[in-house]
């Protein structure tokens, strides 16, 4: 019985463990405040775009299935995921459109000279007035828009390969097929 | 080049690591007296080569080097030199690095100073050191190295989150650390003492002063944390119960049990397993506190950024050295042999009970902070547990823990007489009577709960004071005697008196708070507005420019029957780089009340949000924390802890005679 006492401490520890294994792997994200845009439609916008080229506008997001990332060339996370848009503006069958966030113009275009561009189209929302309509918490953000021109998805951070094979991917080919 | 030499050295301190994690330990098994010391030696090695990373990364924010991607992300040009340097630590990266530079600080420390211990002894508490080192490197090494480059190296970095540019949050964390790390020493003596299977009153006298340093170092480095939420978020608060905030309370509550609880080994031989479970517990509450920041797992401003394999890591690191140490206990601790018996009413049992109220504060704060968490991984609703809860729960707890602080010294060991004690103490009950009846007269009807609070604070004062008088027989011997007794009397019983007159007068301080007025309202210059007895005059707001900020400066005039009190110039900053705006509070205190003025946001038609406050004795709470650590630095300068100085002096090296 007096044994039985000693080994409470490292018992009730294991079960704490436990619970912070389990906080850890739900993939939960506490900091995630659940998107309010989640499946309503995306918000007007009509955005100038870099250095002559067309803009982007909400008229462009609909139609089909489309993901649209919010990046800035001041951003170190929005570098990590670049080569995984790279890859991503290949390999998916979608349009990836680009909105620079609080960016300069030629700080944009240098950013996209350097690193490649993954974008079909790139806006400028040099105000972050977009961002905020979007519910953008910082850069770099990725949403899914469906046919109807509905979000589906918002991943906040820099994109990752798992996220990519395990949400965006998946969610991009049944959006496609529906 | 610079950069991958402090690289280098981290490795190295890795490997040095794994060899006073093992070496000593085989060493002290076979009684190997060379293998013994190679403990000694390479605790010393590594702290030399974890101080060169940490000059190297320092180096790199003061030059600016964006190749790095750690300085790319934290720092700027722009900022000035000191949080150039405070960014170092002001990020996840960095501030592991930190924590690991104390650690190998206590460690070397250790085997410096730590002549006076028996071999076997040292040896294990620098294994364990060693274990604990060898953990948070491969931690840094593999999940969060701030050595790593980035090629092309941007043109300027990101700059430090604005909130941190502050004097009062620059040396926050490296308190902070020196109290989570330093306890890591008492954790160490705990589980080599768990190897030896032997627990004596000297062990807890070497434990004593080292969980007395780290106890010292973490209050201050609280009470500064607080102290910065207070003049720098603009709303007056100086306490959230913020999950991080909690984080550092539950190793403070565990470690102030065990700077007691120790005190019972060391004179009376008992409560020897219950020590050495505070030791592992208190350590061990500073690791799941990093694991609480880092991880991600909940929710806080302190929060620092997430990455779920950083969060596996620490988990695996909490499960080897926290499950680790709790299964040796529960294997070794039931043969410990317990020594004096005492009755329940007694020093012993005056400090038990503190352990006892401690123990269930630290439960508290644990269920407080992590209910969300339970309940998340259970699949309940997303819920944050907050002020109500832990004032209602933690307050009660703390009541009787303060009434018996009083009495508990004036009580002997073995077995005491409670009566006795408190009729010695009827000068206490004199002044508490007249400090409540005296404060309901005044108060007419106000917060009853807020001036028990003051009789309470009295209440331990005058219990603090009662046992100074009996020592050195105030009034009862002639004052000569007296005098000497004043001056002879032990710096550890004069740390325990300023310690415990710091609790009253920071308890003070927390129940004036009920005392304290706001106004807050739209102000236009020229206008004046009436406050808690004073007037305060609007009279205009300036742009102004800083270094990396502009910001509006407000400029009001504080009067009191006409006479001006002083003027004040909050500052309301806005930071470019960042798109974020922060307060410069303005405070003019006297020591007894602060007067606390923020400038808020522009009504664009002339008129500015104004947060005036009066907060009558807030500045007690820190003089009180202050006043604890000082009474805790005043206990370690005792002569009492360095016994084994003198062997140590004899065996200095001769001074060189001086050239003729």
């Amino acid at each position: 019985m007096r044994r039985a006492l000693f080994l409470l401490p490292v018992a009730l520890f294991l079960v704490l463990a436990a619970y912070f294994g389990l906080a850890l792997t739900s993939g939960r994200d506490p900091h995630e405040l659940p998107s309010a845009m989640i499946d309503k439609p995306a918000p007007a916008f009509t955005l100038a775009g870099l250095d002559g080229t067309p803009g982007l506008a909400r008229a462009s997001l609909g139609g089909q299935v489309a993901i649209v990332n919010f990046f800035a060339s001041w951003c170190i996370p929005c570098r990590i995921e670049h080569p995984l848009l790279m890859r991503l503006s290949e390999t998916l069958s979608v349009p990836v459109y680009g909105i620079a966030y609080k960016d300069r113009p030629e700080d944009a275009q240098q950013f996209l000279a350097q690193l490649g561009d993954p974008y079909g189209r790139v806006g400028l929302d040099e105000s972050g007035r977009v961002g905020i309509d979007f519910g953008v918490y910082g850069v770099p953000e990725t949403y899914v828009i469906d046919k109807a021109g509905r979000i589906r998805l918002r991943h906040v951070g820099p994109l990752t390969a798992e996220a990519v094979s395990n949400e965006l991917a998946p969610l991009v080919k049944m959006l496609g097929r529906s | 080049m610079m950069v991958e030499l402090g690289h280098f050295a981290l490795v190295l301190a890795l490997l040095l690591s794994v060899a006073q994690a093992s070496l000593p330990l085989y060493g002290a098994a076979r009684r190997h007296l060379g293998l013994m010391e190679v403990g000694r030696g390479a605790a010393l090695a590594s702290f030399v080569l974890v101080a060169l990373a940490f000059a190297v990364l320092i180096n790199a924010y003061v030059t600016s080097d964006f190749s790095v991607a750690n300085v790319v992300e934290n720092s700027h040009t722009d900022k000035p030199l000191l949080y150039k340097i405070t960014g170092v630590w002001g990020n996840h990266e960095g501030s592991m690095v930190l924590w690991v530079f104390i650690l190998t600080l206590f460690g070397a420390a250790v085997a410096w100073f730590g002549d006076n211990l028996p071999p076997e002894l040292r040896a294990r508490v620098l294994a364990v050191q060693g274990m604990i080192g060898t953990g948070f490197l491969l931690f840094i090494l593999f999940t969060s190295n701030p050595f790593l480059r980035v090629l092309p190296a941007p043109a300027n970095g990101q700059g430090l989150n604005p909130v941190l540019q502050d004097p009062g949050l620059a040396f926050h964390p490296p308190f902070l650390y020196l109290g989570y790390v330093g306890f890591s020493v008492a954790f160490s003596f705990a589980v080599a003492a768990l190897i030896e299977g032997r627990v004596d009153a000297a062990w807890a006298r070497w434990v004593r002063p080292w969980t007395l340093a780290a106890w010292c170092a973490l209050t201050i480095g609280i009470a500064m944390g607080s102290w910065w939420a207070y003049y720098t978020l603009g709303w007056g608060g100086w306490w959230f119960w913020d999950p991080v905030e909690n984080a550092s309370l539950m190793p403070w509550l565990a470690g102030t049990a065990l700077l007691h609880t120790a005190i019972v080994v060391e004179k009376r031989d008992t409560l020897k397993s219950w020590t050495i479970l505070l030791a592992i517990v208190t350590f061990s509450l500073s690791l799941v506190g990093t694991f609480l920041v880092r991880s991600g797992v909940l929710t806080s401003v302190h929060a620092f950024a997430v990455d779920p394999t950083r969060g596996t890591f620490i988990l695996l690191l909490l499960l080897v050295a926290i499950g680790g140490p709790l299964t040796l206990y529960a294997v070794r601790a039931p043969a410990l042999k317990g020594g004096g018996l005492f009755a329940p009413l007694s020093r012993e049992g005056a400090l038990v009970l503190n352990n006892l109220l401690l123990a269930c504060a630290v439960a508290t704060v644990f269920l407080g902070t992590l209910y969300p968490l339970f309940l998340d991984a259970v699949g309940g609703p997303k819920v944050s547990v907050g002020y109500p809860f832990f004032n209602r729960t933690f307050v009660p707890l703390m009541v009787p823990l303060l009434l018996a602080v009083a009495v508990g010294p004036l009580m002997a060991w073995k077995r005491g007489d409670l009566l006795g004690a408190l009729q010695r103490m009827w000068a206490a009950f004199a002044v508490v009577l007249v400090v409540v009846v005296g404060g309901l007269y005044a108060t007419k009807g106000g917060p009853v709960l807020a001036v028990l609070g003051f009789g309470l604070a009295a209440w331990v004062a005058m219990g603090a004071l009662t046992e100074w008088a009996e020592r050195v027989r105030l009034f009862r011997a002639p004052p000569g005697e007296t005098l000497r007794r004043v001056v002879n009397l032990p710096r550890s019983a004069y740390g325990m008196t300023i310690a415990h007159l710091g609790v009253a007068v920071a308890v003070a301080g927390f129940a004036a708070s009920a005392f304290e007025t706001e106004s807050i309202q739209t102000m236009r210059a020229g206008d004046t507005i009436p406050i808690a007895g004073f007037s305060l005059e609007f009279t205009g707001v300036e742009p102004v420019q800083g270094a990396n900020f502009n910001a509006d400066r407000g400029s009001f005039l504080l009067r009191r029957d006409g006479a001006l009190v002083a003027e004040l110039h909050p500052e309301r900053r806005f930071f470019p780089l960042h798109q974020q705006t922060t307060a410069k509070t303005a405070i003019h205190t006297n020591f007894l009340a602060d007067f606390y003025l923020a400038l808020g946001d522009p009504d664009g038609k002339g008129g500015w949000a104004v947060r005036a406050y009066w907060k009558p004795l807030v500045p007690w709470i820190w003089i009180g924390a202050v006043m604890m650590a000082l009474g805790g630095l005043m206990s370690l300068s005792d002569r009492r802890w360095r016994v084994g100085a003198a062997a140590r002096a004899r065996r200095a090296p001769p001074v060189a005679a001086p050239a003729e």
